[in-house]
């Protein structure tokens, strides 16, 4: 195990000071432009190419007057959203995998993606709503699965491996209840329906992302600057964060709730985007080589991972787009058969 | 090497706690030998405690006091509930009857840091997150002094140095934890229960896991930290160890208070057959005067 990089300090004269880990700032920075960068590609990139400086004139409102509709009105919602769902499930992955000391508490394995789409699909199969009402269903089911787990789960044993069976357990029964709905449904209801479940950016306009934008600016800085610290002592076990003061039970409920939010915004943004959740976190982690929930490296590194697979999905294959969920899901499962490969190497598990 | 206390003052002399005693009545519970002013004086002390998780009652009507300036030491037989008072102590465990007084208020309405800067715990099980390092660890024993805009100022710098030095673990700094052995681990996990500057520390089977040497080594430790004027309460197994360290013991069995008051006066042969139900001599150690206890030997089948 190599050492972990040191801390930095800033302190001012009237005795503020911060504490943090440039290598992990740098890792989030990186992140950060690399995912900008591919947005800026996957922006000028389509039937009508753009060069990269095109499109950063245009963003910046000098651009001509079609390519401002094309950029501003067309493309610019779809790059926005997948920055933002891969922030969220970035931020709410590492929460979950700090708050359950578990690299597999992720939204995916804890069944909060599977509520989602119980309830895209409710809102499809048996309403025959639209794209509005099955975003609203995939925050509504990803909510009453998050209600569900903590309340089978228990006000003591929200965490941990009892978080982890019983969200394996709720993940079990929707995946269940998932299938029955699709064969109830109406051909063409079924076909929009899997799409949906399989995770998608296309055809995203501003009213897709707002939710997700709002539930990102106001929760971000909440988990970030708030609980980021709290989030912290709680990995070294309930007992010892009592002790040094961390109100557990609610620090824990925040941030659970926080998750729950940012995977069901997420999901009804882009669908269930799968494994960005779990990878994120892993390999900010692994790049910040510092121990923690490091909640802004996975933030960050999410962003990028969703907008790179987007742009894989959109250009792999020339002439043949594939929705986002397929990428992620191939290079997350790759992802999570090397990591336990080499976890086994280690002898971790 | 000394470490400084920061300033804690206790606010006025805590009143007797007797008034707060919670509506189990308190009969059986100390059939003591205690020092009859040790309520009295005592920062911390609980009065007609139930303790209980779920519905499984642990103990009821419990009252004890922890003298100050004691290194005080609840034994007994496992599943007594020496661990759950002092679970109960440090707030971890609400009591569903009774309450605990720290300062002369209850305990259950302190706020969470301030009780972190006066009472510090070392529980049973921690987990060290993966690849910390000592110094890391050590660090996060500041944060009940620590806020948003204040993360790591000088104090916190002096006071880390100063705990691991006191453990001796200021060499270990840089390495990582989970590459250390399991004695080195625990004065790890004391250097950061240390740098929380508690003027009360409590300590939940600092020994278990570890062998002979370290057990004493960690006792040793522990008995400087007494008398560097903190007050100490912890939960051992081995008796022998507990009467050679403790200036206060408190024997347990069934959730009651058996005995408790000086080592010397306390473990008696009649005593232990009492707590443990082992027939036993008392001797006097030849190292330390205090009580030794030998079990009797096993009778040969016939």
């Amino acid at each position: 195990m190599s050492r972990s990089p040191r801390a930095a300090v800033l302190r001012t004269p009237a005795g503020l000071s911060l504490r943090f880990r440039p290598r992990a700032l740098a890792v989030a920075a990186v992140c950060l432009v690399v995912a900008l960068g591919t947005g800026v590609l996957l922006i000028g990139s389509g039937d009508f190419p753009m060069s990269p400086a095109d499109v950063v004139r245009t963003l910046a409102g000098q651009g001509s007057p079609a390519d401002s509709v094309i950029v501003n009105e067309i493309r610019l919602p779809r790059v926005v959203t997948a920055l933002a769902v891969g922030a969220a499930l970035g931020l709410a992955g590492a929460i979950f995998q700090s708050l359950v000391r578990n690299p597999l508490g992720s939204p995916d394995i804890l069944g909060f993606t599977q509520g989602a789409g119980t309830g895209v699909l409710t809102v499809i199969v048996l309403f025959g709503g639209g794209s509005a009402a099955a975003a609203a269903g995939a925050a509504g089911g990803g909510l009453a699965t998050g209600l569900v787990v903590w309340a089978v789960a228990g006000r003591h044993g929200a965490h941990g491996q009892r978080l982890v069976l019983v969200g394996i357990g709720v993940a079990a029964i929707l995946t269940g209840v998932n299938g029955y709905l699709l064969t109830q449904a109406q051909i063409v209801d079924a076909a929009r329906a899997v799409l949906w479940l399989t995770g998608s950016l296309d055809g995203r306009d501003w009213a897709d992302s707002a939710p997700l934008l709002i539930a990102l600016a106001v929760l971000g800085p909440l988990v970030l600057v708030g609980c980021g610290r709290a989030l912290r002592m709680l990995e070294l076990g309930d007992d010892a964060a009592h002790a040094l003061g961390v109100p557990i039970e609610r620090a824990r409920l925040i941030l659970l709730g926080a998750a729950v939010l940012l995977t069901s915004f997420a999901a009804a943004a882009a669908g269930p985007v799968s494994f960005v959740a779990l990878t994120a976190p892993q390999l900010a982690r692994r790049l910040t080589r510092t121990p923690g929930p490091n909640l802004l490296p996975a933030a960050c590194m999410g962003a990028a991972l969703l907008v790179a697979a987007d742009w894989a999905a959109q250009r792999a294959f020339t002439g043949h787009q594939l929705p986002v969920g397929v990428v992620t899901g191939l290079l997350g499962g790759g992802y999570l058969v090397w990591l336990l490969v080499t976890e086994r190497k280690t002898g971790r598990i | 090497m000394t470490l400084h206390h920061d300033t804690h003052p206790a606010p006025a002399p805590a009143p007797a706690p007797e008034g707060v005693a919670g509506p189990a009545t308190a009969a059986p519970a100390s059939s003591s030998a205690a020092p009859p002013d040790a309520t009295a004086a005592a920062r911390l002390s609980g009065g007609g405690l139930t303790l209980a998780y779920d519905r499984r009652v642990v103990a009821e009507g419990l009252d004890v006091a922890v003298p100050d300036g004691s290194f005080t030491v609840i034994v007994g037989p496992n599943a007594c509930g020496k661990s759950t008072l002092l679970r109960a102590l440090a707030r971890i465990l609400k009591p569903s009857a009774g309450a605990v007084v720290l300062d002369g208020r209850p305990i259950a309405g302190w706020p969470a840091k301030k009780l972190a800067r006066t009472l510090g715990l070392l529980p049973q099980t921690s987990i060290a997150p993966e690849g910390i390092s000592v110094a890391d660890l050590v660090a996060r024993g500041r944060y009940p002094h620590q806020g948003l805009l204040r993360q790591w100022s000088r104090e916190d710098e002096r006071v880390v140095t100063e705990s691991m030095e006191a453990t001796g673990v200021a060499e270990l700094a840089d390495r990582a934890v989970d590459e250390l052995s399991g004695g080195q681990r625990q004065r790890v996990w004391i250097a950061m229960a240390l740098a929380q500057q508690t003027p009360l520390l409590l300590l939940d089977e600092p020994t278990t896991y570890l062998d002979i040497a370290h057990q004493i080594e960690v006792l040793d430790l522990c008995a400087r930290l007494h008398e560097e004027g903190r007050t100490v309460v912890a939960v051992l197994h081995d008796l022998n160890h507990a009467s050679r360290y403790a200036t206060h013991l408190i024997a347990m069995r069934d959730g009651r208070i058996v005995a408790e008051g000086e080592p010397g006066a306390v473990v008696t042969a009649e005593l232990v057959e009492d707590v443990f139900g082992l027939p036993c001599q008392v001797i006097d150690c030849p190292e330390t005067g205090t009580p030794l206890v030998v079990p009797a030997a096993r009778r040969r089948a016939p």
